[in-house]
């Protein structure tokens, strides 16, 4: 009986496995096989050997964590609290909401265009800032790392905090009374209960954002300066790919990608569970 | 840790929108004291509850501790400097922290040093049999063990009052009357002052000082267990502890002496003689003279278990067809009808030790002296036409008159 009904069980596994091997495994398998070849498909470490020794490319993995890792601290960090004081909802929650989701369906080239056009030398935000004697000359948002960090930022933001409003508005309000009842005050509430009861939603939040943000390509070129302070490791696959047209190369800068994104969720997962024991203890309920 | 001798608690009314969940609730809790308070679902008592904690600011009114005023609608004394201890329905463990570490939550808070917390939570494990438990999730206890940790969390602050929003209801019969004993011993040890809720009166009468009846968030009537039990306020709180067989009648003859009132009543013609032991000023009695003389209707309010089946000759007899028989072990709960032939058809709710088949014929008797008889309040004569009120839910009698 039992055989049989884990052998059905199987079956119905089959379709979502060959999704998976089709979309991820195969594509991951052929490129990490490209990596490790030249082009004639001989063996070699060449591809890796040459990204650590040429300056340019081994820069843009300095390059794209100086953009990643300060805008997912700061989309997560705000994130945090906004999710705490909308809990239990607030008014113009659906129109802060819209707002929010708007720049995730736009796209990320509308955006950039948007943001070209409004925050640009002669766009209304420097309009304003020298109206309101805010500022002198027309500031720069655009072709630099700020543009890149700004863009970023619309994006992963409402991710982030759509993401942690589910997790915060999913604790029973229960557990901050009791934690009140027990004598903490709201601040002590926040560290000792809530926040803790956060960081599971905190870890994947933050790993969904820097992954974004670590694999950005169309703001670094619209919005940075691509060929300087703003060449991410995307770029740099990029141009192997489709301006030197060495796929070898470019997988392997892929790989090397995919490497360093995984060291960072690796140390956000340790992070996660140093905070939170009980999740891995959690049987039932 | 400062003691009281009471707390009292003036005119408090929490309204939601237009509609008072409390409404002019007054009431003095005495130190040591066990108080519960009993009613049905959404009758206020969490509300009430979460008033007096704080933990949701009341409309009006005032509470004290003796002459301290902790809560005046305006300003209040916020929950976490009260001192107050609360079990909640679903026990609000924190589920990233082990039992130890929920039970040495409030202690942290205060920075005790932490031999004596490692002490003090040992004490209360110990208490409330949990010991060899410290070390686990509440995740992975069952409901029974989850609500002793619960009170454990609460009790080893030494609380000054110690407040239970049904922590009873989440489990099996079984486990309920235990840790209900379980409760009681705990009191009868610690002796804190507690607040207890629950809409459950075997509850309410094996383990309160004083029970508080409440409906649609008003006080209906405040007394000791036997007090509620045998003697109940209106007829709300009488259907509410087991009194059926509300019969909507009129008084044909009332006789007033000093301890009470006699009074005739007929019942889809059949004679019933009623000795209320209501004395004088008490209200009942008062509104009982008032329909008497005013011809209202009234209602009786009278137990299952009050009524002598078998044959008995004279006063209060009644031929009643049994419709359903419900099987209960030591007894059967029947739901017979009695009444003229053509008229409509009177339910009557008794308890049969024994056997009774449907269909048959039972001679019934009702001892004058443990029939109540209540003044109809006009939205029980409102409910009464829609079909709803006490002592009519529940199955209809079968049409079973030939
Ligand atoms: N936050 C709120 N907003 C609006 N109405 C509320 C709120 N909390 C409670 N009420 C209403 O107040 C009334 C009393 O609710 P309360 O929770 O005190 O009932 P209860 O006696 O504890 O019931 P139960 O036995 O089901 O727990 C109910 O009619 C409920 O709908
Ligand atoms: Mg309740």
């Amino acid at each position: 009986m039992r055989g049989s009904a884990r052998s059905g069980a199987f079956i119905l596994l089959i379709p979502a496995i060959v999704f998976i091997v089709l979309l991820f495994v195969y594509p991951f398998a052929y490129g990490l096989y490209l990596s490790l070849t030249t082009a004639d498909g001989a063996f070699s470490l060449g591809n890796y050997i040459r990204f650590f020794t040429d300056g340019r490319d081994l820069r843009t993995i300095w390059t794209t964590l100086s953009i990643a890792v300060p805008i997912t601290f700061i989309n997560v960090g705000l994130a945090v609290p906004f999710a705490y004081y909308m809990r239990r909802g607030v008014r113009g929650e659906r129109i802060i909401t819209f707002f929010l989701i708007v720049p995730i369906t736009l796209g990320t080239v509308l955006v950039s265009e948007g943001m070209l056009s409004y925050m640009g030398p002669n766009g209304w935000l420097n309009q304003l800032l020298i109206a309101l004697h805010l500022a002198k000359d027309p500031v720069r948002f655009t072709h630099n790392y700020l543009g890149v960090v700004i863009s970023l930022g619309l994006q992963g933001f409402p991710y982030a905090f759509l993401m942690l409003l589910g997790y915060v508005s999913g604790i029973s309000p229960d557990l901050e009374k009791a934690s009140q009842m027990l004598g903490a005050s709201r601040i002590q509430t926040f560290w000792k209960v809530l926040f803790p009861l956060m960081v599971p939603g905190i870890a994947i939040s933050f790993c969904l954002n820097f992954v974004m943000a670590f694999s950005v390509f169309p703001s670094a070129v619209l919005l940075g300066q691509p060929s300087g302070p703003t060449r991410v490791i995307a770029i740099a696959s990029y141009q192997w790919a489709f301006e030197k047209f060495n796929f070898n190369a470019a997988s392997a800068i892929s790989m090397i990608m995919a490497a360093i994104e995984l060291l960072v969720i690796s140390i956000v997962l340790v992070w996660r569970s140093r905070m939170y024991r009980g999740v891995s203890v959690v049987g039932k309920g | 840790m400062k003691e009281f001798e009471r707390i009292t608690v003036k005119r408090m009314t929490k309204r939601f929108g237009d509609r008072d969940a409390v409404h002019d609730f007054s009431l003095e809790f005495f130190r040591g004291e066990f108080v519960t308070f009993l009613g049905p679902s959404g009758c206020g008592k969490s509300t009430a509850l979460n008033c007096i904690t704080g933990l949701i600011p009341i409309t009006s009114g005032e509470i004290f501790i003796d002459d301290e005023c902790i809560d005046d609608s305006r300003n209040k004394v916020p929950p976490e400097k009260r001192e107050f201890g609360m079990v909640f329905q679903n026990y609000a463990l924190f589920p990233h922290l082990t039992v130890y570490e929920n039970v040495a939550f409030g202690l942290k808070l205060r920075r005790f040093p932490r031999a004596e917390v490692e002490r003090k939570v040992g004490e209360a494990l110990k208490l409330v049999h949990l010991e060899g438990y410290a070390a686990k999730y509440p995740t992975q206890m069952s409901g029974g063990e989850q609500q002793r940790v619960a009170i454990a969390r609460c009790i080893v602050l030494e609380p000054r009052l110690l407040l239970l929003d049904e922590p009873l209801s989440n489990l099996d019969a079984k486990l309920r009357v235990e840790l209900r004993y379980e409760l009681k011993a705990l009191h009868e040890r610690l002796k804190v002052t507690t607040i207890y809720v629950t809409h459950d009166q075997t509850e309410a009468l094996a383990l309160s000082d004083r029970i508080v009846v409440l409906k649609s968030g008003r006080i209906q009537q405040v007394g000791s267990p036997v007090d509620i039990f045998s003697n109940p306020a209106n007829l709300f709180v009488a259907d509410f502890v087991g009194y059926k067989n509300a019969w909507r009648t009129t008084i044909d003859s009332l006789n007033e002496t000093p301890e009470g009132l006699s009074a005739r009543i007929r019942v889809q013609g059949s004679a019933i003689e009623a000795r209320l032991p209501y004395p004088e000023g008490d209200p009942r009695r008062l509104g009982l003279v008032e329909a008497f003389k005013a011809g209202s209707p009234v209602r009786t309010a009278i137990r299952p278990e009050d009524i002598d089946v078998g044959s008995f000759p004279g006063m209060n007899a009644l031929r009643c067809i049994a419709d359903l028989v419900e099987y209960q072990g030591h007894a059967s709960q029947v739901s017979a009808s009695f009444g003229d032939s053509g008229g409509e058809r009177v339910r009557v709710d008794l308890r049969a030790t024994a056997p009774i088949r449907e269909g048959e014929t039972v001679e019934a008797a009702i001892d004058p002296g443990k029939i109540l008889l209540f003044p109809e309040a006009p939205d029980e004569a409102a409910a009464n036409d829609a079909g709803a009120a006490p002592g009519r839910k529940g199955r209809k009698p079968k049409g079973r008159v030939s």
